[in-house]
């Protein structure tokens, strides 16, 4: 059989912060449907990934955990080089690893602002250099930055996650006209309130409004968003390019 | 994967439709794919999948007359039972400037390619709220979302489609159906095959991609959006463009 048969299997495809959350249901998908998957993420997330491991059934050895920042480029370059180095190419780049620091803007201090920045938003522009020329030298490549809901709506509270998230949606579009002629996608997911451990963080009566407010009434689920990069990260979606799929409940339309 | 599914597929016989009749069909679906004209090439598209074991019907009817699709509606309801998926894909193109443009060209394009899917969805729904399930997914256009030359009507109507997409959406968010929309760029079909060779060429320059679509990159988005899984996925706009518009 043609390990590349279901438009997924076989491919070296990069999760960062593919440890838990959202980017953890993407790891075990892609996976589980065949893919090589190299989770970045930081020390902590070395353990994370073990247990991710071993929840998977017959697919753990396709997981593999690699130390890296995505917030300081040297460390996403060399994270790039030891991957390809072990795997002799990248097909998929998924930018999903993300962070927090609420306040309204009265509160929120410079650091908190450019912290979330740095990670949510600059740490893809590194990962998506590191990857580029690889993808291009191969003419394949599959890009899915995981935005936000927020990105697109705002929200109290988080102004510098929402400048992140939206920025992430020009620099999706940039790439994908940058790079659509060398067999290189570049999209975006764009999750509503999705029940993970960042959700929960919220106060509960937050969670409550956020459901209350949600048209189908319920969180998502991890795994729902993991199925809508796996779509984008298909050979066959070779024509979707630049686009930016909502999946949010109806959240936001 | 949707085996025992009924999907409807209006202008389900010919380009795109064609494509999202045989995808769903051969993942197990029975369609009932809709043609108004092409008696023949309903016939045609009907034995070619019959030939491939997939189970297909064939029904004939104008979208933009209500009375003809409740009539389709409950012929399909009466032969196989159920209707889980509606595919509002049925489209005409009548171009000209506006200046030239006369109130029938514009009343035509608007009666099929927006009333149209509100006829059909309004034929369906109450047997989708009864079983508390359903997939509703349109078919606009990138046209709908950037305007085109001598396309005033169409664009109106698949930007309408956005409207009515997510009013519904968020009118039957706890009933269980979901209702998005599939905005394709340039596709190769008849419709785009239709375009003098000179424009055609000039389009495709425009597209980033440099190359047109295919039927079945549309088709397997819609079929992305009509599985189960797809619940948590409401009022939202699939683009397919090769990065024409973003």
């Amino acid at each position: 059989m043609n390990t590349l048969s279901n438009g997924i299997a076989g491919r070296v495809c990069i999760v960062t912060g593919g440890a838990r959350g959202i980017g953890g249901a993407i790891s075990t998908r892609l996976a589980n449907d065949g893919a090589i998957v190299a989770v970045i993420g930081l020390p902590a997330d070395r353990d994370r990934t073990e247990s991710l491991r071993a929840s998977l059934n017959g697919s753990a050895e396709n997981v593999v955990f690699y130390e890296g920042d995505v917030g300081e480029y040297e460390r996403c370059t060399k994270a790039i080089e030891a991957i390809l180095q072990e795997h002799g190419r990248i097909d998929c780049l998924v930018n999903n690893a993300g962070i927090t620091a609420d306040h309204t803007a009265r509160k929120m201090t410079i650091d908190e602002w450019n912290a979330v920045l740095q990670v949510n938003l600059s740490g893809p522009f590194f990962m998506i250099k590191a990857v580029l020329d690889a993808m291009v030298a191969q003419n394949y490549g599959r890009i899915v930055n995981i935005s936000s809901v927020v990105g697109l709506s705002g929200n109290v509270g988080q102004a510098n996650y929402a400048a992140a998230k939206a920025g992430l949606i020009g620099l999706t579009k940039t790439i994908a006209l940058e790079v659509a002629t060398k067999g290189v996608t570049c999209n975006a997911v764009a999750p509503g309130f999705i029940a993970t451990e960042m959700v929960a963080a919220m106060p509960p009566a937050a969670i409550e409004r956020a459901v209350a407010s949600t048209p189908v009434q319920r969180l998502g689920q991890p795994s729902e968003i993991a199925r809508t990069v796996r779509f984008l990260l298909d050979e066959e979606a070779g024509y979707i390019n630049g686009a930016v799929f909502n999946v949010n409940g109806g959240w936001y339309m | 994967m949707f085996k025992g599914k009924v999907a409807l597929v209006t202008g389900g016989t010919r380009g795109i439709g064609a494509a999202i009749t045989t995808l769903l069909a051969t993942e197990g679906a029975h369609v009932a794919a809709g043609y108004s004209r092409g008696k023949e090439s309903a016939g045609m598209c009907q034995a070619k999948l019959a030939s491939m074991g997939a189970s297909v019907s064939v029904h004939q009817g104008r979208v933009d007359d209500p009375a003809d699709c409740a009539r389709v509606a409950q012929e399909v309801l009466d032969r196989f039972g159920r209707v889980d998926f509606l595919v509002n894909n049925a489209g005409i193109t009548m171009d000209k400037t506006v200046r030239k443009m006369t109130a029938e060209d514009w009343q035509t394009v608007l009666s099929v390619n927006l009333s149209g899917a509100f006829h059909m969805t309004k034929a369906l729904l109450e047997h989708m709220i009864e079983r508390g399930s359903g997939r509703i997914v349109n078919i606009s256009s990138v046209i709908g979302e950037t305007g085109n030359v001598g396309q005033a009507n169409y664009a109106a109507s698949k930007a309408g489609l956005f409207g009515f997409s997510k009013s519904l959406a968020l009118e039957m968010a706890q009933r269980g159906i979901t209702v998005n929309c599939v905005a394709p760029g340039f596709i190769g079909t008849e419709m785009v095959e239709a375009i003098p060779k000179a424009a055609l060429e000039k389009v495709i320059e425009k597209i980033p991609q440099r190359r047109l679509g295919r039927p079945e990159e549309v088709a397997r988005v819609v079929r992305f959006l009509l599985e189960d899984d797809s619940s948590y996925i409401t009022g939202a706009v699939y683009s397919v463009n090769g990065g024409l518009d973003m």
